[in-house]
C-alpha cells in the first residue's frame, strides 16, 4: 500500500492511496496561495493600480518593468492570477479509479484533473458538497472572467529569472505548473462525473475496496472517508470539527480500529479560538459602524458566513445596528443563501428540528426577509441604486486579488473610519493587503477556523487509536513562527509518518488475509476436529470461485462416473487428477502398538529392528519393510496393492489428518 | 436451516394497515405500523397481540421500520409504542419524520374530537412515540446492532418515501412500501437514476425475499401525460360550463402534484376561475416540499432558487363559506377518500347538483364514501338522510403507485429469490403472482393477514483466507477449467469464533504440530533384458505419452520423475534379464503413486524398431 502526496498544502490536500487493487485520490485541493504574488484584479478601472512602477534589478535593467510590478517595497506579477496544481508527473493520473472529495474546499483543483489527466474514473462527493463547491467554483470562474485581462506574464517564471527576484516570489515553487483558472465548461463536465452518496454509504470498489463517507462537522456535507477491505482499515480524516456549529456533528466512534490514519486539514490558526474571535468581528464592527466607519468582511460565499450571519442576527438589535445596511455581494450570494436552507439532513440538531415545524434552519431567511442582509451578483445593477453607507459589506474573494473585494478595497482604503476585517483562514492578511499599502483603514484579524486544533487531536487520536497516523510534514514540527511550542504539533505513538509534496511513502501494512465465502453445501460437509481446547480444524478441499474480486469456495464436483459402454476407454482416460491431494499428517506411530495392531490384523511373522532414530518392522513373508521414525513412516513393499493399501490404512489411524 | 419468516399483520391481502413482521437470521423487524381507514373499530389498528402474548415487544423486535409518512403505514405507531410498549428503535427517512407527528396529531384529533372517540391515542404520545424515532439518510447503512443493517433507497410515491433494504450477513429482504416507478411533476421516480441525482433507484441487491406493494397489481397504466391531459380537459369543461369541481386529496403528496399541473395550466390558459385549497396544513405542507426540496424531482431542484414551485399564483386558501359562492370553482380538499372532514361537507354540499364535478385522484378503500362512488352507488345514506348523487363522478388514476408493468420492472431490477405480495387485493394479486413466476421463474407468495410464510435460506459463511494460501492458487490461473475444476487445499482453523482458512502447512506450525511423512516405495518386477538406461528411456517415453498433462521428467541421476512421484531403476544381480522399478511416492500423492504402480504393472510396451 502506497501513498502518492500530491500536494503540498496541509489543509488543500490531494493524495493519492494505492490499496489492494484498486487507485484513490484523496481530495483535489487546489492551493490559491499562489495568487497573492499577483496584482489584484480590479472591478472598475483603478489609476492606482496601473500607475504602479514597474520593477527593475539592481543592475537596473528593466527587462521585467512589464510583467512586475512594485507596491510598497513588495513586487507583484500584472497578470491574470494562476493557481498552483497537485502535482500531475508523480503518478499516471489517467489510472486513478475514484476520486473522493471530503469537503467543497477540497474539491477546487477537480477540472484540472478530471479534464487533464485522462481520468476515466467516478468522483464521489456527497450532495451539499456539490452544490456547495460547484458555487465556490461559480464564484471563482465569474470573478476572473468578468475582468479579462490582456497580459498573461512568462518571462519572470524563467528559473534563471526568478532566482534575481525579490522574496517571496523568488521562493514560489514550481511557478512552472502554475495554471489559469478554468472555464464554466470545465467545471460541468468535471462536475458531471460525479457520483452523490450519503453518510454512511458503503460504496464498493470494484468488490476489492469499501469506501463510506462519515460526518466531518466542519462544513455542510463535510466527510472523512474510510477505505477498508475485510481485513484492513484505512481512515481518511480531512477538515474535522468538534465545535457545533452548523454542521451535522462529527462521527468520531466508527474511525475506531484503523491501521492507517490519514490527518490533514487541521486549523490553520491554532492558537485562535474560533469562539473569541466572533466576539472580536462582532464588537470590531459594531464599533467601526457606530463611528460612522464601513465595514468590510471578504469571506467565501458560504460556510463561515452563515455562522457570522447567525450571530449578527442575534447581536443586530442589541448593539443598535438595525438600521445598518448588509450586504451580501456574490454572484452566486442568492444560491448559496437559498442552498443553505435545503440541506436538513446534514445540519445538526438543533437546525434539523427546526426543519420539522417547518421553519427555515438558519436565521438568515429573516434577515433576508425583514430587508436587513440584502444580496447582489455584484456592484454593477442594482446594488449601485441601493447602496447606502455606513454598512458592512460581505464580499470576495477572502485573497484581495479577484472579486468585489477589490472594488470595496480601492473604495475604503483611504479612509480611517472603515475596517477591514479578515475571518477566513486560508490567506496570510498581511500579503492580501500588500498589494493596496499604504492604507489608512483599520485592519482587524479574527482568523475563525473550526477545524481541529492539536489539543483536540490528540485526544481524538487516544480515542480512536490507529495503528498508524500520516500527515503532512508541517504537523510534525510547530509552526515556524512559533518554533518554542511543542504543543502544536502532533504527538501519538508511534510518530506519525509525515509526507512532503512529491513524495510516495509505502504505508506500514501487510495485508494477511482476504475474505472468502464457502458455499452452504460445503460448509456442512466439513468435520471440524478438536486439536486443542478451543481450537477446532477443518480440511477443506473446494473449488475456489473468483468474480468481480469475490471469492467463493464451492464443493468440489462428484467423481463423475465412468460412462459405461460404448464409448472406447482410452489408457489416458483413468489418470487420475493429480490435484486431489491428500492432507498432510502429523503425529508419531508407536511402535509397540503398531505391532499389536499388526499382529491383530493377521500378520504374524513381524520382528522389529531398533535402528538409531526409530524402528524397522519386517514383515518377513510379505518382503515388506516399514520404517518408522518420530515423524516419518516409510513403506517398502512389492507391487501389491492390496496389501499396501492395508498396511497404510493402518498407519493412518495412529495420525492426525489436516 | 435458517429461514426467513413473514407475517403480515396488515395488508395482507388488503390494502390498509400495513404491518409486516420479518424474522430474518433471528432478528424481527416489524415493516410499517398503519391504520385502516375502512374501519373504526378494533381492526383499524394491527393485532399486536399476535407477536406476543405476555411478554414485552421491546424484548421481541429488533426495530421498526416506517416506509412513508401516510397513515396506512404509520397510523398505528402511537399505540404500538405508547399504548402497546415499545421502546425500541424506529426508523424513517427524515421528511418522513417531519410529516409523520402532523398526520398523526390531525388523526387523533378527528377521532378523539370530532368522533368522540375515548381510549385513543393522546398528542403526548405522539410526541413521545417520535422521541423513539431514528432518522435515516438515503443509501446510508445503518446498522441496527453488530449484525443486523438496514439501507433505504428512494421510492418517489410521496415526500420521504423509502425502500428498505433489511440485511443480515449474506441474507437480505427488500421492502418497497408504496412506491412509483414514473416520475411525476414533483417527485423523482424510483427507477430514475440521472447522472446528478440521488442514484434513486434499487440497485441490484438479489435479496432471498422482495416484499412488493401490489395496490395497481393488474393495472397498466396509460401514459402519464394522456392522463394529466385528460384530468386537464375535464376540469376546464366542468369550470367552463360553471360547475364545481371537487379534488378530494391528501394533503401531501398528490396534491402537490396536482397544484403544479393546474397552476401551470391556469398560467397558459390565462384561466379566471378560483382554485382553492382547503385546510391550514397547505401552506405548511408546501413549506415542507421547499425544505426538503433535495428530495423532490431533478428539475424542481434545479430551478428553485429561481422560482420556487411550490409557491403558487392561482392557488389560494380556501374559506369554509366559499363553497356556497356562486360560479365555477376548483377545491382541493381533504381528505382523499371522502370518508370524512372538509372533502366530504363540500361533497355533500356540491352532489345534488348535475353541473358539478367530483374527481378521485386516487384509491378509495372499500367502506368509505369514496369507493362506494366509484363503485357506482349514486344513492348514499349519510347520517340519516339520503342524499342522491348527481354530479359527474370521475375518477383518474394519479395515485403514485406502481402498475403492473413497474412492479414487475422493480423485481427485475432487484433480481430477487423470491416475492411477497402485499398492499394489494387478493384477486389482483393472483394475477401478478402468476405473471411473476412466470416470467421471471421466482416463488411468489401472497400471505393474509396473521399467516405465515416461510423460507429456507442457506447463507454462505465467511471466512478469512490466508493471502498466501488465495494467491497461489490465484497464480495457477483464473479461469476454471468445467472438465478439470482445480480443488484448493487448506485448513479451516476455528478459534473463539473467527474462522480462517490457511495452508495444511501453516495450520501445522500455528499449531505447533510436525508433519509426519508418509511415504511408499513399491518395487515392480519388469522383464526386460535390455541395459538400464534403455528401461530407464523406455518407462520415461511410456509415461510421457500416456500422461500428457503431467510434468514427466528425465533427471540427470537416471530417474524419472511425474510430477513428485520418484521411479527408480535397478538391475538386480542376481537377475540381469529383469529390472526393478522402485516407484516412491508421498501420502499427497497417493492416488498418482497408487496410479503409475498399477500402470507399471502392465509392462511397457513394445518399442517401436
Amino acid at each position: 500500500m502506497k501513498l502518492y502526496c500530491l500536494s503540498g498544502h496541509p489543509t488543500l490536500p490531494c493524495n493519492v492511496l494505492k490499496f489492494k487493487s484498486t487507485t484513490i485520490m484523496l481530495d483535489c485541493g487546489l492551493d490559491m496561495t499562489s495568487t497573492l504574488s499577483f496584482l489584484p484584479l480590479p472591478l472598475v478601472q483603478s489609476p492606482r493600480l496601473s500607475n504602479l512602477p514597474g520593477w527593475s534589478l539592481k543592475d537596473g535593467n528593466a527587462f521585467l518593468d512589464k510583467e512586475l510590478k512594485e507596491c510598497s517595497g513588495h513586487v507583484f506579477v500584472d497578470s491574470v492570477p494562476e493557481f498552483c496544481l497537485p502535482e500531475t508527473e508523480l503518478i499516471d493520473l489517467s489510472t486513478v479509479d475514484v476520486i473522493l472529495i471530503s469537503n467543497y474546499h477540497c474539491m477546487m483543483a477537480l477540472p484540472y484533473i478530471t479534464e487533464h489527466t485522462g481520468f476515466t474514473g467516478t468522483v464521489y462527493a456527497t450532495e451539499p458538497t456539490v452544490q456547495i463547491g460547484r458555487l465556490l467554483m461559480e464564484e471563482l470562474v465569474n470573478f476572473i472572467e468578468r475582468v479579462p485581462k490582456a497580459q498573461s506574464a512568462s518571462l519572470w517564471k524563467n528559473k534563471d529569472v526568478q532566482r534575481l527576484l525579490p522574496a517571496p516570489l523568488k521562493d514560489a515553487v514550481e511557478v512552472s505548473t502554475w495554471r489559469r483558472c478554468y472555464t464554466m465548461q470545465e467545471v460541468n463536465s468535471a462536475l458531471s462525473k460525479i457520483q452523490l452518496v450519503g453518510y454512511s454509504q458503503k460504496i464498493e470498489l470494484f468488490g476489492a475496496v469499501q469506501v463510506t463517507p462519515l460526518s466531518s462537522g466542519y462544513a455542510l456535507g463535510s466527510s472523512n472517508w474510510i477505505i477498508q477491505s475485510h481485513y484492513e482499515k484505512v481512515s481518511y480524516v480531512s477538515g474535522s470539527s468538534l465545535l457545533t456549529t452548523h454542521p451535522q456533528p462529527m462521527d468520531q466512534a466508527s474511525l475506531k480500529n484503523s491501521d492507517v490514519l490519514i490527518l490533514t486539514g487541521l486549523t490553520q490558526i491554532p492558537t485562535a479560538n474560533p469562539d473569541g474571535m466572533v466576539g472580536e468581528f462582532c464588537s470590531n464592527l459594531a464599533l467601526t459602524v457606530r463611528n460612522g466607519g464601513n465595514v468590510l468582511v471578504p469571506c467565501y460565499p458560504s460556510g463561515v458566513i452563515y455562522d457570522l450571519l447567525e450571530c449578527l442576527y442575534q447581536y443586530i438589535d442589541s448593539a443598535g445596528l438595525s438600521s445598518v445596511p448588509f450586504y451580501f455581494i456574490s454572484p452566486v450570494a442568492n444560491s448559496s443563501l437559498e442552498f443553505s436552507q435545503i440541506f436538513a439532513e446534514w445540519l445538526c440538531h438543533n437546525k434539523q428540528s427546526k426543519v420539522y415545524l417547518p421553519e427555515p434552519p438558519f436565521p438568515h431567511a429573516e434577515l433576508i426577509q425583514t430587508n436587513k442582509l440584502k444580496h447582489y451578483p455584484s456592484i454593477h445593477g442594482d446594488f449601485s441604486n441601493d447602496f447606502r453607507q455606513p454598512c458592512v459589506v460581505f464580499t470576495g474573494h477572502p485573497s484581495l486579488r479577484f472579486g468585489d473585494v477589490v472594488h470595496f478595497m480601492e473604495l475604503w482604503g483611504k479612509s480611517s473610519l472603515n475596517t477591514v476585517i479578515f475571518t477566513e483562514p486560508d490567506f496570510s492578511y498581511l500579503e492580501a493587503l500588500a498589494p493596496y499599502q499604504p492604507l489608512a483603514m483599520k485592519c482587524i484579524y479574527c482568523p475563525i477556523d473550526t477545524r481541529l486544533n492539536f489539543i483536540q487531536v490528540s485526544k481524538l487520536l487516544k480515542e480512536v487509536q490507529p495503528l498508524h497516523v500520516v500527515c503532512p510534514e508541517q504537523y510534525t514540527q510547530p509552526p515556524p513562527a512559533q518554533s518554542h511550542r511543542m504543543d502544536l504539533m502532533i504527538d501519538c505513538q508511534p510518530p506519525a509518518m509525515s509526507y512532503r509534496r512529491a513524495e510516495v511513502l509505502a504505508l506500514p501494512f501487510k495485508r494477511r488475509y482476504e475474505k472468502i465465502e464457502i458455499m452452504p453445501e460445503l460448509a456442512d460437509s466439513l468435520v471440524p476436529m478438536e486439536i486443542k481446547p478451543g481450537i477446532s480444524l477443518a480440511t477443506v478441499s473446494a473449488v475456489l470461485h473468483t468474480k468481480d474480486n469475490k471469492h467463493v469456495l464451492q464443493p468440489p464436483p462428484r467423481p463423475t462416473q465412468p460412462t459405461s459402454g460404448k464409448k472406447r476407454k482410452r489408457v489416458s482416460d483413468d489418470v487420475p487428477d493429480c490435484k486431489v491431494l491428500k492432507p498432510l499428517l502429523s503425529g508419531s506411530i508407536p511402535v509397540e502398538q503398531f505391532v499389536q495392531t499388526l499382529e491383530k490384523h493377521g500378520f504374524n511373522d513381524i520382528k522389529v529392528e531398533d535402528t538409531a532414530k526409530g524402528h524397522i518392522v519386517l514383515l518377513q513373508e510379505a518382503e515388506t519393510l516399514i520404517q518408522i521414525e518420530e515423524d516419518s513412516t516409510h513403506i517398502i513393499c512389492d507391487n501389491d496393492e492390496m496389501l499396501r493399501v492395508r498396511l497404510r490404512d493402518l498407519v493412518l489411524k495412529f495420525l492426525q489428518k489436516f | 436451516m435458517p429461514e426467513i419468516r413473514v407475517t403480515p399483520l396488515g395488508a395482507g391481502q388488503d390494502v390498509g394497515r400495513s404491518c409486516i413482521l420479518v424474522s430474518i437470521a433471528g432478528k424481527n423487524i416489524m415493516l410499517d405500523c398503519g391504520m385502516h381507514m375502512g374501519f373504526n373499530d378494533d381492526r383499524r389498528f394491527p393485532d399486536f397481540s399476535y407477536i406476543t402474548q405476555n411478554g414485552r415487544l421491546t424484548d421481541f423486535l429488533d426495530c421498526v421500520i416506517i416506509s412513508h409518512f401516510h397513515l396506512d403505514h404509520c397510523g398505528a405507531l402511537p399505540y404500538l409504542s405508547e399504548m402497546v410498549g415499545y421502546d425500541g428503535p424506529i426508523y424513517m427517512t427524515h421528511p418522513t419524520q417531519a410529516i409523520c407527528p402532523i398526520l398523526l396529531e390531525d388523526y387523533r384529533k378527528l377521532a378523539v374530537d370530532r368522533k368522540g372517540e375515548a381510549n385513543f391515542f393522546t398528542s403526548q404520545m405522539v410526541k413521545d412515540c417520535m422521541k423513539k424515532v431514528v432518522a435515516v439518510h438515503l443509501h446510508q447503512t445503518v446498522q441496527v446492532d453488530d449484525e443486523l443493517e438496514i439501507k433505504a433507497y428512494y421510492a418517489g410515491h410521496v415526500l420521504g418515501a423509502a425502500m428498505f433494504q433489511i440485511r443480515v450477513g449474506s441474507e437480505s429482504v427488500v421492502y418497497t412500501g408504496d412506491y412509483n416507478m414514473t416520475p411525476d411533476r414533483h417527485l423523482g421516480s424510483a427507477l430514475a437514476c440521472p447522472p446528478l441525482s440521488r442514484a434513486a433507484w434499487i440497485d441490484k441487491c438479489r435479496p432471498n425475499l422482495l416484499i412488493t406493494e401490489s395496490t395497481y397489481a393488474t393495472t397498466i397504466r396509460d401514459s402519464k401525460r394522456c392522463r394529466e391531459r385528460d384530468f386537464l380537459k375535464k376540469v376546464h369543461e366542468a369550470v367552463e360550463r360553471g360547475g364545481k369541481v371537487l379534488i378530494p386529496v391528501f394533503a401531501l403528496g398528490r396534491a402537490q402534484e396536482l397544484c403544479i399541473l393546474l397552476e401551470t395550466f391556469w398560467e397558459r390558459m390565462d384561466l379566471k376561475a378560483p382554485i382553492y385549497f382547503s385546510t391550514g396544513l397547505t401552506e405548511k405542507a408546501n413549506h415542507y416540499y421547499k425544505l426538503f426540496i433535495t428530495w423532490t424531482n431533478q428539475k424542481i431542484r434545479k430551478t428553485f432558487v429561481q422560482r420556487n414551485m411550490f409557491e403558487f399564483k392561482h392557488i389560494k386558501a380556501f374559506d369554509r363559506a366559499f363553497a356556497d359562492n356562486p360560479g365555477p370553482m376548483v377545491v382541493f380538499a381533504t381528505p382523499g377518500m371522502l370518508h370524512a372532514g372538509q372533502s366530504l361537507q363540500i361533497f355533500r354540499k356540491w352532489a345534488g347538483n348535475e353541473k358539478n364535478m367530483v374527481i378521485m385522484p386516487g384509491y378509495c378503500v372499500q367502506g368509505t364514501v369514496g369507493h362506494k362512488i366509484l363503485s357506482g352507488q349514486r344513492k348514499l345514506e349519510m347520517e340519516g338522510r339520503q342524499l342522491e348523487v348527481k354530479m359527474q363522478v370521475e375518477y383518474m388514476s394519479f395515485s403514485a403507485h406502481a402498475d403492473a408493468k413497474g412492479i414487475m420492472q422493480l423485481a427485475r431490477q432487484a433480481e430477487p429469490d423470491n416475492v411477497l405480495l402485499v398492499h394489494g387485493e387478493a384477486k389482483k394479486m393472483e394475477f401478478l403472482k402468476q405473471k411473476m413466476e412466470q416470467e421471471l421463474r421466482v416463488s411468489c407468495f401472497m400471505p393474509a393477514n396473521g399467516e405465515t410464510v416461510t423460507l429456507p435460506t442457506s447463507p454462505s459463511i465467511p471466512v478469512g483466507i490466508s493471502l498466501g494460501l488465495l494467491k497461489r492458487e490465484m497464480a495457477q490461473g483464473l479461469l476454471p477449467d468445467a472438465k478439470r475444476p482445480r480443488l484448493l487445499h487448506g485448513t479451516l482453523v476455528m478459534k473463539d469464533s473467527t474462522f480462517r482458512l490457511v495452508s495444511s502447512e501453516q495450520a501445522l506450525k500455528e499449531l505447533g504440530l510436525a508433519e509426519h511423512q508418509l511415504r511408499f516405495t513399491c518395487r515392480v518386477h519388469l522383464h526386460d533384458a535390455r541395459k538400464e538406461q534403455e528401461t530407464v528411456m523406455r518407462v520415461y517415453s511410456h509415461l510421457k505419452s500416456i500422461l500428457k498433462d503431467r510434468c514427466v521428467q528425465h533427471l540427470p541421476d537416471g530417474s524419472v520423475t511425474v510430477e513428485s512421484v520418484l521411479v527408480q531403476t535397478t538391475t538386480p544381480s542376481e537377475d540381469p534379464s529383469t529390472k526393478v522399478l522402485l516407484v516412491s511416492w508421498t501420502y499427497q500423492d497417493e492416488e498418482l503413486g497408487s496410479y503409475l504402480t498399477s500402470l507399471l504393472k502392465k509392462g511397457l510396451p513394445q518399442a517401436p524398431s
